[in-house]
C-alpha cells in the first residue's frame, strides 16, 4: 500500500503548529497503526528530518497511552480498538490519511501528537479512591457480599483505560465520560459508598477547573470509546452529584 | 451554590428549564388544537388564559423567565464549550459517532429563539397593546378572528412551518437527553425515548397542521 | 563481597512472624524526617509507594509514561493466585508454597517463596477493601479459577483484565497519597542513575523526558520497581517502554544480577507477520483447555499451506501431527509454558511452521465445537448427525468462553478463529532473573532495593501463571514497607541528603556525556536497527533452546554489535527536547550490555531448568535435565567495568522443608 499523510508537527507547547505531508510506500496491510508510524518515523530519521513523537507504550489496547486523532476520529474508523490495535487494513492503497493529536484546552499538546493528560490523574487524586491503609486485613474479602449485578456493573465501568478518547471526541472536549466511569464504579460497591458524597463533589470540582467542557447528552464518546464505557454511568453521575449537592 | 456554578448544576439547569418549556408547549398545543374543531371553545379558553390573574401575573413571567433562563444557559454554555478546545481539528468527523441534531442543539435553538422574536410581534405584542396599553374593552369572542387573520400569508405560514421543523429537531435530542441529564437511564430509558421521539413529531406537526389547517380554509 | 541472603532463623512457618518482630521500627515522627525514592509504578512500585506514603515517609515516585497508571502491570490478564481456600479444596500457605517452588523448577529461595505464600490471602483483602472489582458468583462471593500447575482454584481474576484492575487500586491508593502531599509524583521522568555516597544508596540522577532538563534527587533509600527485561529480545509480549535501564544502572554500580538468563516464553502468542512487527501478544494460556495443537504430518502439505494453495481444514486427521498428544499423552495439550513452547520450535525447526515465516503452530478448536455442540444438541433434544447445527451450537459455547479472545485475534490476524484453526507461537513473556536481593529485598548496594519482576527471589527457573501479580503486590503492599524500616532506623538522625555532593555531580555529569554522545554521534542507523539485531540474536542463540557453541558467539556477536552501535547509531534532535529517539538509545545501550551477560550465564548454567533449556543437558527423549548436584544456586553477578569481566557469585539454595523432585509430564 501506498499511503499519503498529513500529520500535525508542532515542536513544543509553545510553537505554532501546522500539518505536514507525508508519502509512504510499501505499508502492509498486516500493519498496525503505530507500525506504520515507526516505518514513518525510520524513514524520517534516514533523511534527516525529526521524527513525529507520539505516545505508546503497551501495544495492545490496555494501558491507555496511545492517542491519536485518525481522519476525524479518536483512535480511527474501527470500532471499540485504540490507536494501537487499529490495522492497516482498513484503509486503502492510495489513502490520505490526517493524523492530529487529541485536542482540549485541558490536553495541552507536548509535541506533535503527544499531549499532556495529567488533567486526568489530579482529577483521580481529588478522589479517585477509598480511603484505605494497607494493613491486609480491614476485613476479609468475603465479609461484604456484592450483587453480582452490581459487581459486574462496576467492573464495566472500570475497564475504562483513561486515553482521553472520549475528551477528544466530544465536541465540547468534556470529560464527563471519564469522570463517570470512576465515580460510578465506586458508587455501585459498598466499600466506596461510604465516601460518596465528597468523592463526586470533588472530583466533578477538579473536572471544571481543568478546563474541560459541558456534556450535550450527543453521546459521541461511548461510540468511540474503545472499551465501550456506557451512558449510563454520566447519569449515574449526575444522580451522585445532585445527591451529594442536596445533602451538602 | 456550588450546585449552580458547576458543570453538572448547569446541565441539570438546561435540563428542567427545557422539560418546563416542554410542558408549556403541550399546553400551548392543547388550547390551539380546539380551534381546528371549535372557535367557540379555543375562545373560551384563549380568554380564560389572557385574562386570569393568576395566568398573567405569575405563570407568564415565569414562563418569560424560563425562556430567557434556557437560551442565555444554552449560550453561555455553547461559549465555554467553545473554549473547552481552543485549537481546532483540521478534519474532524462528528457524523461518524453522534447525530447532527445532538451536534447543532445551538443552531435550531437560535431557530426557535428568532421565531420567538416573531411569534412575540405576531401575538404578544399586539395583546399586550391591547390589553395593557391601549385598555381595549375585553372581547371574548377576538381570538379566533385574530388567529385566522396571522395565517392569511403563505410567507408567515412558510416561515411558521420551517420554525416548527427546527423545533422538532431540538425536541427530538433535548427532550430525551433531559433526562439523561437529571441522572434517569434505567431500563424505562427505551421506552421513554419512544415516546420522546413521538412526541417531537407528533406536537410540531400539529402545530404545523393548525396552522395549514387555518390558512387553507379561510378563504 | 560474600552474599548474605539474611534469612531469619526459626522454622519456615515462623520467620516472617518472628522476623516482623524482631525488626527495627522507626517512629511517626522520625519517619517524616526520611525520603525514600520509588522508581516504577506497576504493581510493586505504586504499591510500595502509597503504602510508604501512609506510613509517613516522604516518597518520590518516578515513572517515564505520562501517567503511573501506564505501567505494564496493567496488561496481565489471566489473574492473581491467593491462599485463602475459599472453595475448601484443600489450598493452604504450604501448598500455593510448594507448587510455587516446584513450578520454578527447584531454583528460588525457599523463606522468600513461604512468606509469598503467607501474604498472598492480605493481598486479596487489601485489594477488596480498595474497590477492586473481582469477579463474583450469585451469592455475591468471590469466585475462583483454576491455573496451569496446579491441583486448586486459588486464582481470582476480574474478566480478563486483573492486572488493570489491580493496577488502578494500587494507582488509586497513590492517589490517595499525591492529593494528600504525601507522594510526589514524577511522571515522564526516567531515572538515568544510581548515586552512591559513602556506600550507601542517596539518590538518583532523573531525566525530565519532556524538557530533557537532567534532576537530582536525593533520599535515604531508593527502591527498583521497573519490572523485567523481556524487551532485550526485541520483540516479546512487554510494552514498548519496558527496559532494563533502572536495574542495570544500579548492577553497574554494585548490585549483584541474578539469574540473568531464566526468561519465561509464553506458548500461545499471534505469531510474528512480518518484518515490521513491533510487539507481540498473548493469547490466554486458558485457550490450551480447548484447543488442540498440530503442524502437518508431511512436509508437502506444509508447502502447500505456505503458498497458500491448501487450507489447513482440508488437511486430513490422520495427516495431521499432534505432537504434545504424541510426546505427552499424560498432559497432552496442558503441559507447562517452558515444555509446550520447546515443542513448538522444535517442530517449527524441522521446517513445519505455517506460515510464511515458517514459525507457526496451529491451535484447532474445530474438535472443541464438535465435541460442544453435540452435547448441546443431545441436552436440547436436537439431531446430533446435523453438522451444520452443531457445528453452530459448538460455536457458541467457544463464543461464551473465549469470546474476547477470538474477536482479538481476529482484529490482529484478520481470520476467523472459528472457522480455521489460530496459528500461534511462542513468545518471550516474563524474566524470572533479576537484580540480587536479601531476604528484605535489599540489594548488594545498602539502601538500594529491589522489588517486583526487577529482582529475583520467588520464581526461580520458571513462574506459574498468576503468580507475578501476587508477587509484585506482597512484596509493595506487606514486604517491604517493614523491612526498609529495619534499615532507616539508622538514618533518623541523617537529615535531608544534600544533591550538591560531589557523588551527585559526578553522576550528573557521567549521563550528560552520554546523551550528548549520542545525539553528536554522526551515525547511520537507527536504534531500532540494533535493537532488532540484538532481538535477533538473542532469539535465535539464547532463546527456547540454546547450546555452548551458540551463546559463544552470541557473546561475539552482542559484543561486537554494541562497539558497532556507539560508532554508527543515529540518534537525532537534541538533550534539551521532548526526544523519545534519545530515551530509546539509552534503553537500547544497556540491553547491549546485559545481552551479554545473560549469554554468559546461560553458558555458565549448563543444566536445564525451567525456561533455561541446554540442549546439552537433556534425557535420550530430548526432555530437560536438571544437574542439582552442580547448579542448586543463584548465580548473582557482580560487575566489573564490562559484561564479560562479570563475577559470578553463588548463592547455594538449601532446600529444609521440600524433597527435590524431577518434573514429568509424560
Amino acid at each position: 500500500m501506498k499511503l499519503t499523510l498529513k500529520i500535525w508537527r508542532q515542536a513544543n507547547a509553545q510553537a505554532k503548529g501546522k500539518m505536514e505531508t507525508y508519502q509512504l510506500e510499501e505499508v502492509s496491510p498486516d500493519m498496525s497503526f503505530l507500525e506504520m508510524m515507526d516505518v514513518l518515523n525510520e524513514q524520517l530519521i534516514e533523511q534527516g528530518i525529526d521524527p513525529v513523537a507520539f505516545d505508546h507504550d503497551c501495544r495492545e489496547g490496555i494501558c491507555g497511552m496511545c492517542s491519536m486523532f485518525i481522519n476525524g476520529e479518536a483512535h480511527g474508523p474501527d470500532r471499540l480498538v485504540t490507536t494501537c490495535q487499529l490495522h492497516m487494513r482498513k484503509f486503502k492503497d492510495g489513502d490520505t490519511i490526517t493524523i492530529e493529536p487529541f485536542r482540549a484546552k485541558a490536553f495541552p499538546v507536548i509535541k506533535d501528537l503527544t499531549v499532556d493528560r495529567s488533567s486526568f490523574d489530579r482529577i483521580q487524586q481529588a478522589g479517585g479512591f477509598v480511603s484505605v491503609n494497607t494493613s491486609g486485613n480491614t476485613q476479609d474479602a468475603n465479609a461484604i457480599p456484592i450483587d453480582k449485578h452490581d459487581a459486574d456493573k462496576a467492573f464495566d465501568a472500570a475497564t475504562c483505560i483513561g486515553c482521553g478518547a472520549c475528551v477528544a471526541t466530544c465536541k465540547n472536549a468534556s470529560a464527563m465520560l471519564f469522570v463517570s466511569a470512576k465515580v460510578s464504579q465506586y458508587a455501585l460497591l459498598p466499600q466506596g459508598k461510604v465516601e460518596a458524597t465528597d468523592r463526586v463533589l470533588n472530583m466533578v470540582n477538579q473536572m471544571d477547573e481543568e478546563g474541560f467542557g459541558n456534556c450535550t447528552n450527543t453521546g459521541a464518546c461511548e461510540v468511540e470509546c474503545p472499551k465501550g464505557i456506557s451512558l449510563e454511568n454520566i447519569a449515574r453521575m449526575n444522580r451522585e452529584y445532585l445527591h451529594a449537592s442536596l445533602k451538602g | 451554590m456550588t450546585l449552580i456554578a458547576s458543570s453538572i448544576g448547569r446541565k441539570f439547569a438546561m435540563a428542567l428549564s427545557g422539560l418546563f418549556l416542554v410542558i408549556f408547549l403541550t399546553q400551548h398545543f392543547a388550547i390551539n388544537i380546539t380551534s381546528v374543531f371549535s372557535a367557540a371553545l379555543f375562545n373560551e379558553l384563549s380568554h380564560f388564559m389572557g385574562n386570569n390573574p393568576l395566568v398573567q401575573f405569575v405563570f407568564q413571567p415565569i414562563l418569560i423567565l424560563g425562556v430567557l433562563f434556557h437560551f442565555t444557559l444554552g449560550f453561555l454554555l455553547e461559549i465555554k464549550n467553545a473554549q473547552s478546545r481552543n485549537v481546532k481539528y483540521k478534519t474532524y468527523r462528528g457524523a461518524a459517532n453522534a447525530p447532527w441534531v445532538s451536534r447543532n442543539m445551538i443552531l435550531s435553538g437560535a431557530v426557535i429563539l428568532s421565531f420567538l422574536g416573531l411569534h412575540f410581534y405576531d401575538f404578544w405584542v399586539p395583546e399586550m397593546n391591547y390589553k395593557y396599553i391601549e385598555v381595549l374593552p375585553l372581547n371574548s369572542e377576538r381570538y379566533f378572528e385574530e388567529l385566522i387573520h396571522k395565517f392569511e400569508s403563505p410567507v408567515r405560514v412558510g416561515i411558521y412551518a420551517l420554525s416548527f421543523v427546527f423545533l422538532s429537531l431540538h425536541l427530538y435530542h433535548g427532550f430525551s437527553s433531559s433526562f439523561q441529564s437529571v441522572g434517569l437511564n434505567n431500563s424505562y430509558t427505551k421506552a421513554l425515548k419512544t415516546f420522546t421521539v413521538a412526541f417531537s413529531i407528533v406536537i410540531p406537526v400539529g402545530f404545523v397542521f393548525i396552522a395549514l389547517f387555518h390558512h387553507l380554509t379561510a378563504f | 563481597m560474600a552474599l548474605d541472603s539474611k534469612i531469619p532463623q526459626g522454622s519456615l512457618a515462623d520467620k516472617w512472624t518472628t522476623h516482623k518482630s524482631n525488626i527495627n521500627l522507626v517512629s511517626p515522627a522520625n519517619k517524616r524526617l526520611i525520603d525514600v525514592i520509588v522508581v516504577g509504578t506497576g504493581l510493586a512500585g505504586a504499591s510500595a509507594s502509597a503504602t510508604l506514603a501512609e506510613l509517613g515517609y516522604n516518597v518520590k515516585t518516578f515513572c517515564f509514561q505520562d501517567s503511573p497508571r501506564r505501567a505494564h502491570s496493567i496488561a496481565a490478564q489471566g489473574g492473581i493466585n491467593a491462599a485463602k481456600n475459599y472453595q475448601g479444596d484443600g489450598d493452604s500457605t504450604y501448598r500455593l508454597f510448594y507448587d510455587t517452588i516446584k513450578g520454578g523448577d527447584y531454583r528460588s529461595r525457599e523463606a522468600n517463596v513461604y512468606r509469598l505464600a503467607e501474604v498472598s490471602a492480605n493481598i486479596i483483602d487489601q485489594c477488596v477493601a480498595q474497590g477492586v472489582p473481582f469477579a463474583r458468583d450469585y451469592g455475591g462471593l468471590l469466585d475462583n479459577r483454576s491455573f496451569g500447575g496446579v491441583l486448586v482454584s486459588r486464582t481470582f481474576y476480574a474478566k480478563g483484565q486483573t492486572g488493570q484492575q489491580l493496577l488502578l487500586g494500587a494507582y488509586s491508593a497513590m492517589n490517595r497519597q499525591i492529593g494528600r502531599g504525601k507522594i510526589k509524583m514524577y511522571n515522564r521522568h526516567e531515572m538515568m542513575d544510581l548515586v552512591v555516597v559513602e556506600g550507601k544508596a542517596r539518590g538518583i540522577i532523573a531525566r525530565n523526558l519532556v524538557s530533557g532538563e537532567l534532576e537530582r534527587h536525593s533520599a535515604h533509600a531508593v527502591v527498583i520497581a521497573s519490572g523485567g527485561y523481556g524487551n532485550v529480545f526485541f520483540l516479546s509480549t512487554n510494552a514498548m517502554g519496558s527496559n532494563v535501564s533502572a536495574a542495570w544502572k544500579i548492577h553497574k554500580k554494585g548490585a549483584h544480577f541474578a539469574n540473568p538468563c531464566f526468561t519465561q516464553i509464553h506458548p500461545t502468542c499471534i505469531p510474528v507477520s512480518g518484518e515490521h512487527q513491533s510487539k507481540l501478544t498473548l493469547m490466554s494460556e486458558s485457550l490450551r483447555n480447548d484447543g488442540r495443537i498440530w503442524v502437518p504430518k508431511n512436509l508437502e502439505d506444509v508447502k502447500a499451506i505456505r503458498e497458500g494453495r491448501l487450507k489447513p481444514t482440508e488437511i486430513k486427521e490422520e495427516d495431521r501431527d499432534y505432537y504434545l498428544e504424541r510426546r505427552y499423552p499424560a498432559f497432552g495439550n496442558l503441559v507447562p509454558r517452558d515444555v509446550a513452547s520447546r515443542a513448538a520450535k522444535e517442530r517449527c525447526d524441522e521446517g513445519y511452521g505455517v506460515n510464511k515465516t515458517g514459525e507457526a503452530v496451529y491451535l484447532d478448536f474445530a474438535s472443541a465445537i464438535e465435541r460442544y455442540g453435540k452435547e448441546q444438541a443431545h441436552v436440547k433434544g436436537l439431531d446430533t448427525e446435523d453438522s451444520a447445527l452443531v457445528k453452530k451450537l459448538g460455536q457458541d459455547v467457544i463464543r461464551a468462553k473465549y469470546g474476547n479472545l477470538f474477536q482479538m485475534y481476529e482484529k490482529i490476524v484478520d481470520q476467523n478463529p472459528y472457522e480455521t484453526p489460530m496459528m500461534i507461537y511462542p513468545a518471550v513473556h516474563y524474566t524470572m532473573g533479576g537484580v540480587w536481593v536479601d531476604y528484605n529485598l535489599m540489594t548488594s548496594i545498602p539502601g538500594c532495593y529491589a522489588i517486583g519482576e526487577a529482582n529475583f527471589s520467588d520464581h526461580g527457573a520458571n513462574r506459574l501463571g498468576a503468580s507475578a501479580l501476587m508477587q509484585g503486590l506482597a512484596d509493595g503492599y506487606f514486604v517491604l514497607p517493614y523491612t526498609i524500616g529495619d534499615y532507616l532506623s539508622n538514618d533518623i538522625r541523617t537529615g535531608s541528603i544534600d544533591t550538591n555532593l560531589p557523588e551527585f555531580e559526578k553522576a550528573e555529569a557521567a549521563v550528560k556525556a552520554q546523551l550528548e554522545a549520542f545525539v553528536s554521534n554522526k551515525g547511520t542507523h537507527t536504534v531500532d536497527y540494533y535493537h532488532r539485531k540484538l532481538g535477533k540474536i538473542m532469539w535465535d542463540k539464547c532463546g527456547m533452546s540454546r547450546n555452548a557453541k551458540g551463546l559463544k558467539e552470541a557473546i561475539t556477536e552482542i559484543k561486537a554489535l554494541r562497539e558497532d552501535f556507539y560508532k554508527n547509531v543515529k540518534v537525532p534532535g537534541t538533550t534539551t527536547d521532548f526526544n523519545p529517539e534519545l530515551a530509546k538509545a539509552g534503553r537500547v545501550a544497556d540491553f547491549l550490555e546485559l545481552g551479554e551477560l545473560f549469554a554468559k550465564d546461560a553458558l555458565e548454567r549448563n543444566e536445564s531448568c525451567g525456561g533455561h533449556f541446554r540442549e546439552e543437558s537433556q534425557t535420550p527423549e530430548g526432555e530437560a535435565l536438571r544437574d542439582d548436584e552442580n547448579f542448586t544456586f543463584v548465580s548473582a553477578w557482580e560487575y566489573k567495568g564490562d559484561p564479560s569481566q562479570a563475577k559470578l557469585h553463588k548463592e547455594a539454595l538449601n532446600y529444609q522443608e521440600i524433597e527435590v523432585k524431577t518434573r514429568s509430564y509424560k
